[in-house]
């Protein structure tokens, strides 16, 4: 088990002495650069009493920083299972997940709560926002728990809403922005703390078809400008806009070949 | 997340759910109320009888007969026996036997019918000399007080208590006229200062409710042969209250040689004081205070438990709060102190509402009741500080449950 070690405090370092909030593709990548994600054989077995389902069943692959990934699979194909070890929410019962380098299958709740703060920005299909609090208090959030002192905040949180189109909505609380809106709010706030993995699980799945067409267009263009996204969903046309497509079920990757080969292509 | 913020966070929380947190505190205020008006109340009466008390003359000492032993055998109980008599009384005045008596002054006492005109009144009748007065520390509204020539003389002469006064003559002035005391009439010289309704005095009933003979007209009018030259009591003044001590030693040594007994133990008479009196209301009171402080404690603990159930109510309908502040990045310690500051904000908050309710009602309670409200600062600031123990005490488990609380489960949850 190791520590978050200097790894994570450089990390926290980059955040907070990084200007903008996204970065602007270089082209320039080192030659042999660290995968943002490296799944290998991983196991998820939930148990109840004497039953035990494997949700996940020895799942191997690579996501390479500035992918744009869609997860799909039909519901019950451990979709979200995935989703939530990928999102650190839990943990796999074996093999090894890597974030950004580091093993994130051993790690502490302590040390994962640090890796979902510091690593990925959750975008969720309830779009999960604290309805007491205005769209910048809301964004701030992850920021606070990451120790940025309260300007320095506001700032950042202001800057990633004006990214997402909504600099003239920062003090409407979620109850009063449409649905879309506050979807994008959810971006605002995935994209804040400058992420290695922005993870959308069904971020279409509660909108209009103008709001989600509107919310894939914000998801494209981030993609575009360097970001790696994960986009989980069982909509094809919805995985159609991502540059690759990651087909999952029964616990099994189907196409696991061409994701790792494609890994490089970009 | 430093210490600051994590307030911030904590009151945004009990703000953001007002009614929940307002019962929260109401609960928590009740408790403390209940607690600084209890003890307050206890406070009060402790201290109104402790200065009635030192009113009566805490350097006073009494002394009473011994228990009699019939011929078959039936113990009397202390008092019954006619032991003390005039001389000894005249015995403890000496200056040089006991040099810490400041004076001596001895009493009969007999329950009489009193009869003026058409009105008649059952009081307590009293046979004693001149020093009464300032052995008891009384004073007089109008007259006199019985004067040595009244004792020798056996002037048939009375004074009386002022609610005896009233129900005797109402509002006529008593002074001047005659009263029948078993079938002789005497004539009212003075009446005495009210000192108060109640009194823990071992003397009378009620202090205002008496009449003061001569001791010499008393013996010859009520008592009979022997019992003539005996008194009930013996009243002792000690030169002051250091002395009183001094005073015991003089008086118990003093009756003991003069009748005639080696052991102190078989002694025939007892000497019990003001101080002792005192100390045993004293107690009695710290019994009661005890009692209604437990009876508040009941209260706050209660209220305690509300703050704990409002609590896990709390983190059960915030799951999805919980769960999201965990998926972007609250460590469980950081959800546990959340909990924890909005716990004791509550707790605090009901306590400093409960003690200034609690200071409200200790002023303006006793209009409406006829018993004082001492309020000590130790006790305000004790029940605040226990509130705020509460508050935390009780946030301790709803805030482990919430820090606990996986973050799928807690997402998924609806």
């Amino acid at each position: 088990m190791t520590k978050p070690d200097s790894t994570t405090r450089a990390a926290a370092g980059r955040i907070e002495n990084t200007g903008p909030v996204w970065v602007e593709p270089t082209g320039a990548y080192p030659a042999v650069r660290t995968p943002v994600i490296e799944a290998h054989e991983v196991w998820k077995t939930y148990r109840s009493g004497t039953l035990a389902v494997d949700a996940l069943r020895g799942v191997t692959f690579e996501i390479q920083a500035g992918e744009y990934v869609a997860v799909m699979g039909p519901s019950g194909s451990g979709k979200s299972t995935l989703m939530h070890i990928l999102g650190c929410l839990d943990v796999p019962t074996s093999g090894t997940l890597r974030l950004a380098g580091e093993d994130a299958s051993a790690m502490t709740e302590e040390e994962l709560a640090h890796v979902r703060n510091r690593r990925i920005g959750f975008v969720f299909q309830q779009f999960n926002l604290l309805a007491s609090m205005s769209a910048w208090r809301n964004v701030e959030l992850p920021l606070l728990y990451a120790g940025v002192d309260r300007p320095e905040r506001k700032r950042r949180a202001l800057e990633s809403l004006d990214r997402v189109g909504l600099k003239d909505r920062v003090d409407h609380r979620p109850g009063e922005l449409s649905g879309g809106q506050q979807q994008r709010v959810a971006i605002a706030r995935a994209l804040v703390t400058n992420p290695d993995l922005i993870l959308a699980d069904e971020p279409t799945g509660n909108l209009d078809s103008a709001s989600a067409a509107d919310v894939m267009h914000l998801l494209d263009e981030l993609h575009r400008s360097g970001r790696t996204i994960v986009l989980i969903t069982h909509e094809a046309e919805v995985a159609a806009a991502a540059g690759q497509t990651m087909r999952i079920r029964d616990g099994l990757i189907l196409d696991a070949e061409a994701i790792v080969g494609a890994g490089a292509g970009r | 997340m430093n210490i600051l913020e994590t307030f911030r966070t904590g009151m945004e929380a009990v703000v953001a759910h007002r009614l929940r947190s307002a019962l929260t505190v109401l609960g928590i205020m009740i408790g403390i109320t209940a607690v600084i008006l209890t003890v307050g109340l206890g406070e009060g009466a402790q201290q109104q009888v402790s200065s009635q008390i030192s009113a009566l003359g805490s350097n006073l000492l009494t002394v009473t007969p011994g228990s009699t032993t019939s011929s078959s055998g039936i113990r009397g109980g202390f008092g019954s026996a006619s032991t003390l008599t005039v001389g000894d009384a005249a015995a403890l005045t000496s200056k040089v036997v006991a040099p810490d008596i400041g004076a001596v002054a001895p009493a009969t006492t007999s329950n009489e019918s009193l009869v003026a005109g058409t009105s008649n009144w059952t009081t307590t009748v009293v046979g004693t000399d001149p020093s009464w007065l300032t052995v008891r520390g009384r004073t007089l509204t109008e007259g006199r007080f019985i004067v040595n020539n009244d004792v020798a003389t056996k002037a048939n002469v009375v004074v009386l208590g002022a609610t005896t006064a009233q129900e005797l003559f109402g509002f006529r002035d008593p002074v001047g006229q005659s009263v029948n005391i078993s079938g002789q009439p005497m004539s009212v010289i003075g009446v005495l200062n009210t000192v108060g309704s109640s009194s823990t005095s071992s003397t009378a009933s009620n202090p205002d409710d008496q009449a003061i003979l001569p001791l010499t007209t008393a013996s010859s009018l009520l008592f009979s042969g022997a019992s003539r030259n005996s008194v009930n009591q013996i009243l002792i003044q000690a030169t002051s209250a250091n002395t009183l001590s001094a005073a015991y030693q003089e008086a118990d040594a003093e009756l003991l040689s003069l009748h005639g007994i080696t052991t102190a133990t078989a002694a025939d008479f007892t000497i019990t004081s003001e101080a002792q009196i005192l100390s045993t209301a004293t107690s009695v009171d710290k019994t009661l205070t005890v009692l209604l402080g437990g009876v508040a404690g009941i209260s706050l603990l209660v209220g305690g438990i509300g703050v704990m159930n409002i609590m896990l109510v709390s983190v059960t309908e915030r799951i999805r709060e919980i769960g999201l502040r965990k998926a972007l990045g609250a460590t469980p310690r950081v959800i546990r102190r959340q909990f924890l500051v909005e716990a004791s904000v509550l707790g605090t908050v009901g306590g400093i509402l409960g003690a200034l309710l609690g200071l409200i009602g200790a002023v303006v309670l006793p209009h409406f009741i006829s018993d004082p409200i001492t309020i000590s600062p130790v006790a305000a600031i004790g029940a605040i500080a226990i509130a705020i123990g509460i508050g935390i005490a009780f946030g301790v488990y709803p805030a482990g449950r919430a820090a606990r609380l996986a973050p799928i489960d807690a997402l998924r949850s609806e």
